[in-house]
């Protein structure tokens, strides 16, 4: 068993940020291991995703271009990359955490009956294996798993691994032919609503949020404006979502989404240990909060004891100035 | 029609862990509540419920845990379920998601002639959410992950069209029955037990099964076999938690400062 392979998430033709912080991880882990790096690239139409991971320092390129390809359906594209696996047997085999990424390795391993560490937020080498660390209990233990047999499939968390960086490098993919065919894919794929070119949360550098303390659904508007003005999204509480204010995949938290942005600006939030599962791991945390004793001051770096009605259009004049 | 749910009994969301000199971990509700059912698999019981009714046949609760576990499945039963089973044994115990799926998909094979397997989107303890996934592939049935509506299920044409939640979107997709869905909290509202369902549920039995139940391959489940070691398991580094606290005389001067700070950490 030999090499790392990644991998790569791509959207309309580029490689998405998990799955050039995926590639990021592979090449410092076959760094300290001194083996290779392959990008594994599955889809239609993708000799320039080939040519992006080349840039972004893959060795090699090993894949399939193919209509049944088109899109991601796991019955298709898992039975290939399986294949692939079994076939050349890597050391590690890595994908991002995402929705397609986790579906993708949990296929891979259940079809070879390999080990999974799914969800790293850390990765170290260790006498040639890598150690995962990675958040159990909704974060509020940490856990340092191995694969101790076969191959080593490992799933990342978004935003929690830097991205790979450009190497201008460039190369040769080696094809290969699908191995399942279109009428041996059950799943079809008819139709797609797109949720409106919106920074999704778990992608987001930023995240300003509403709580309950926004009264209503017109409260998120000023919660809206500053997420514009500095380009990010727009999260929310539960209590908030189950009041019909703002739809569910607003919602962060333990029953929503985990967040892990550089910045995350809590408004008129509570800090309930459920909300907190979400986004504590955040890099700077803000919290504006009327009650002084409000849970979130004690895991915020910075706070405001005021009226977010007051502070949230405060702060989009004082950031629209700064960066106009 | 038949139906399953695999629930799987978990600490409560407000429950405070620590860790033993040695790895173990314990937990204490300060609700009282050390063990619920897991809260995503709440919606996927509310589901599979709501398939019953609409269809008739049965809707069955499932877990692998311990005799203990026989409180999660009470509380689906007094939600609605028609029969609930627990699988249970010390050679299962310590199993890794791998083998957790294989004894999953042997104890739905028992069962037979079962159409949709629901699962939970992840379960709040080990927060893999590899089990759907892995149990459908043993099994050879489609995946559906990410739920978030069921439009048509035709049980006897043997199809079925969802809509999952996708990055960036929802998709539309079909499929042929059998199916193992996971599903997410946009799919519907779970029920709470009614005080009928309450006493039904505790005069209820609710048969184990053992390994020698079960047709499980040797050498997949149970700790013996896990292929992922988990060497160390210990309370996060206590961040750095000293708040500061933005005073000035108007709301115009505490942007001002915090913006101040905001670039100085260069996370703007
Ligand atoms: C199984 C389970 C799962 C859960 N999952 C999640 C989850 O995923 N995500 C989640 O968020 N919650 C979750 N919860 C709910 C959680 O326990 C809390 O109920 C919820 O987070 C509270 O939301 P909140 O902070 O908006 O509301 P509240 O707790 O009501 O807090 C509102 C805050 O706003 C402040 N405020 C009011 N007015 C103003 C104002 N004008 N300006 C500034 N501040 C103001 C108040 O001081 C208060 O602190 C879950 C609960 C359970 C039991
Ligand atoms: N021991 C178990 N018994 C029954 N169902 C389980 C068990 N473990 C996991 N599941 C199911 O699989 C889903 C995902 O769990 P996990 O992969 O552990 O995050 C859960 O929401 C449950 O529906």
């Amino acid at each position: 068993m030999s090499g790392v392979w990644v991998w790569i998430e791509h959207e309309e033709g580029n490689v998405v940020s998990v799955g050039l912080e995926a590639l990021g991880t592979a090449r410092r882990i076959a760094g300290d291991l001194g083996e290779m790096v392959t990008a594994v690239v599955t889809g239609h139409e993708v000799q320039g995703v080939a040519d992006q991971a080349f840039n972004y320092g893959a060795d090699a390129v090993l894949g399939a271009d193919d209509e049944t390809l088109a899109g991601f359906r796991v019955e298709a594209h898992g039975p290939l990359v399986a294949h692939l696996v079994e076939e050349r047997e890597p050391a590690v085999f890595l994908t991002g955490n995402s929705i397609d990424g986790r579906d993708l390795a949990a296929w891979v391993a259940a079809q070879l009956d390999l080990g999974l560490v799914p969800d790293g937020t850390g990765v170290r080498v260790e006498d040639g294996t890598v150690v995962v660390t990675r958040p159990v209990y909704a974060g509020k233990l940490l856990s340092d798993a191995v694969v101790t047999d076969g191959v080593q499939v490992i799933t990342l968390r978004s935003r929690a691994f830097a991205q790979a960086e450009e190497t201008g490098g460039s190369g040769e993919a080696e094809w290969v032919d699908p191995v399942v065919a279109e009428e041996e894919v059950p799943t079809k794929i008819a139709g797609f609503e797109s949720a409106g070119g919106q920074v999704s949360l778990t992608d987001a550098r930023i995240i300003v949020s509403g709580g309950r303390g926004v009264g209503g659904p017109e409260g998120f508007e000023p919660i809206r404006e500053l997420a514009e003005v500095l380009g990010g999204a727009v999260g929310a509480s539960r209590a908030t979502v189950d009041a019909g204010w703002i739809p569910y995949d607003h919602q962060v938290g333990q029953t929503g989404k985990t967040v892990s942005p550089d910045l995350y600006i809590a408004n008129g939030i509570s800090g309930a240990i459920q909300h907190q599962a979400g986004m504590r791991t955040s890099k700077v945390i803000v919290a504006v909060n009327t009650d002084p004793d409000a849970p979130i001051f004690k895991i915020a770096h910075y706070g405001i004891v005021a009226d977010l009605f007051d502070v949230v259009p405060a702060l989009t004049e004082e950031f629209r100035k700064r960066l106009d | 029609m038949k139906v399953v749910v695999c629930v799987k009994q978990t600490p409560s969301t407000t429950a405070v862990f620590s860790v033993d000199g040695s790895g173990n971990v314990s937990w204490e509700d300060p609700g009282g509540k050390p063990h619920v059912v897991n809260p995503w698999d709440e919606y996927a019981v509310e589901e599979a419920i709501r398939l019953q009714e609409e269809h008739g046949g049965d809707a069955i609760a499932l877990t692998l845990g311990d005799e203990e576990s026989k409180e999660a499945l009470k509380t689906c039963l007094a939600m609605g379920c028609t029969e609930a089973i627990v699988v249970s044994d010390e050679a299962f115990a310590g199993s890794d998601t791998r083998g957790t799926a294989r004894v999953l998909a042997a104890a739905i094979e028992k069962l037979e002639d079962v159409d949709v397997a629901f699962f939970g989107k992840q379960a709040i303890d080990g927060d893999t959410g590899l089990t759907p996934m892995q149990v459908a592939v043993t099994l050879g049935w489609t995946p559906l992950t990410f739920v978030s509506a069921i439009k048509e299920i035709d049980f006897d044409g043997g199809s079925i069209t969802v809509e999952r939640l996708v990055q960036g979107g929802k998709q539309t997709a079909t499929a042929s029955l059998p199916v193992a869905i996971s599903v997410v909290k946009e799919i519907n509202e779970p029920r709470y037990p009614s005080f009928m369902g309450i006493r039904k549920a505790n005069r209820a039995t609710i048969p184990t099964w053992t390994a020698a139940d079960l047709e499980v391959e040797e050498g997949v489940a149970g700790a013996f076999a896990s292929k992922v070691e988990w060497s160390n398991i210990y309370e996060p580094p206590p961040r750095d938690t000293s708040v500061e606290i933005i005073e000035a005389e108007t709301v115009e001067e505490q942007a001002k400062i915090l913006a101040d700070r905001l670039f100085e950490e260069k996370v703007i």
